[in-house]
């Protein structure tokens, strides 16, 4: 039962990932269309970053202080490895001045 | 531009990798407290390729729900990657045959989605394999490694990695919505709607999969009545 599942699972997953991608082979001429999809990535990564963010810490401080981190190296054109990297330095020093504080 | 070097698919992936060890490490502790043995946890990540998914995925099947409700909930939580390859589809080079799409395809996940998208001009599919190669490597080893280790890294550690992903985000987003006023305003609009449908009462009964897909319509759907694209600008930017 467990592999019906998961076959079950990754069918539909990858379903959903293949068809769009073999089905539209030609470039989109309509300028709506072509704007919409350009804008797409930036759209769906803000929305899966914010407030998801806050909550993928041990508390919202530390995740906060993650966020604010990010933002400022990003803002600097710091590349993604550095970025993520002190986001999560960040992260844990927030989380022990807090261990302290508290 | 045309970008079709496996090398440099294999560096742009690292990041990402590293990005998805701790979170698939996550999944294989959890799938282990829910009484999966590690080989069937790997087997889910190697067949899978996804987080949000998996996870809905482990709780459908403790929950014993049928496999039709298996189905809806993969469908739901992951049609955002409908919306991604229909973008990529835009961004692969016309070299790219049907065999090699069905192939990349498996890898279209949110990050890889995320950095492909982030190459100016088209791509090809050695790039691609390039930079699926390492995250699957990290998702299903990050995956065997949680199943087989669980609990041996520090809680605080684990804490910490948590924001990785994000961090990965955000220093995609940034750049160009401080560059391109399009941008930005397409990423606030998405902000503040994403905000709403996790705290505002009613929306936030829709379930996450949903209320990205929906972010993600509206935003993108308002930049492009509102700032629709020059031909130059979208070479120029993307």
């Amino acid at each position: 039962m467990i592999y019906a599942y998961i076959a079950v699972m990754a069918g539909v997953t990858y379903l959903i990932r293949m068809l769009p991608l073999t089905l539209v082979q030609k470039k989109i001429r309509n300028r709506f269309l072509r704007s919409f999809l350009y804008y797409v990535p930036y759209a769906c990564l803000t929305a899966m970053t914010f407030p998801a963010i806050l909550s993928s810490t041990a508390s919202v401080v530390s995740a906060a202080v993650g966020l604010a981190a990010a933002i400022v190296l990003a803002f600097r054109g710091k590349g993604l490895l550095v970025v993520a990297v002190w986001a999560c330095a960040a992260v844990f020093i927030a989380e022990r001045v807090l261990a302290v504080v508290l | 531009m045309y970008h079709n070097s496996f090398r440099a698919g294999l560096r742009d992936g690292l990041p990402i990798a590293l990005g998805y060890f701790p979170v698939s490490f996550t999944f294989g502790m959890l799938a282990i407290s829910q009484g999966l043995p590690a080989f069937q946890a790997v087997l889910i990540s190697a067949t899978n390729l996804t987080s949000a998914g998996q996870f809905a995925g482990l709780t459908v099947i403790a929950a014993g729900a049928s496999l039709l409700e298996m189905a809806l909930t993969q469908l739901v939580i992951n049609l955002r990657y409908a919306l991604m390859s229909l973008s990529l589809s835009q961004k692969l080079d016309s070299r790219v045959t049907l065999l090699q799409r069905c192939i990349v395809a498996f890898g279209n996940t949110d990050e890889i989605f995320a950095v492909a998208s982030s190459k100016p001009g088209t791509i090809g599919a050695r790039y691609l394999y390039g930079l699926i190669l390492g995250p699957m490597l990290g998702w299903t080893g990050g995956t065997l490694a949680g199943a087989v280790a669980s609990g041996l890294l520090p809680a605080m550690v684990q804490s910490a990695l948590g924001v990785a992903i994000y961090g990965m985000f955000i220093a995609i987003v940034v750049p160009p919505a401080r560059q391109f006023r399009p941008v930005l305003a397409v990423v606030l609009i998405a902000l503040a709607l994403s905000c709403g449908f996790a705290w505002l009462p009613v929306l936030r009964q829709v379930s996450a999969g949903f209320a990205i897909i929906f972010c993600t319509v509206l935003a993108a759907g308002a930049g492009a009545l509102l700032f629709p694209l020059e031909e130059k600008e979208e070479e120029a930017a993307v």
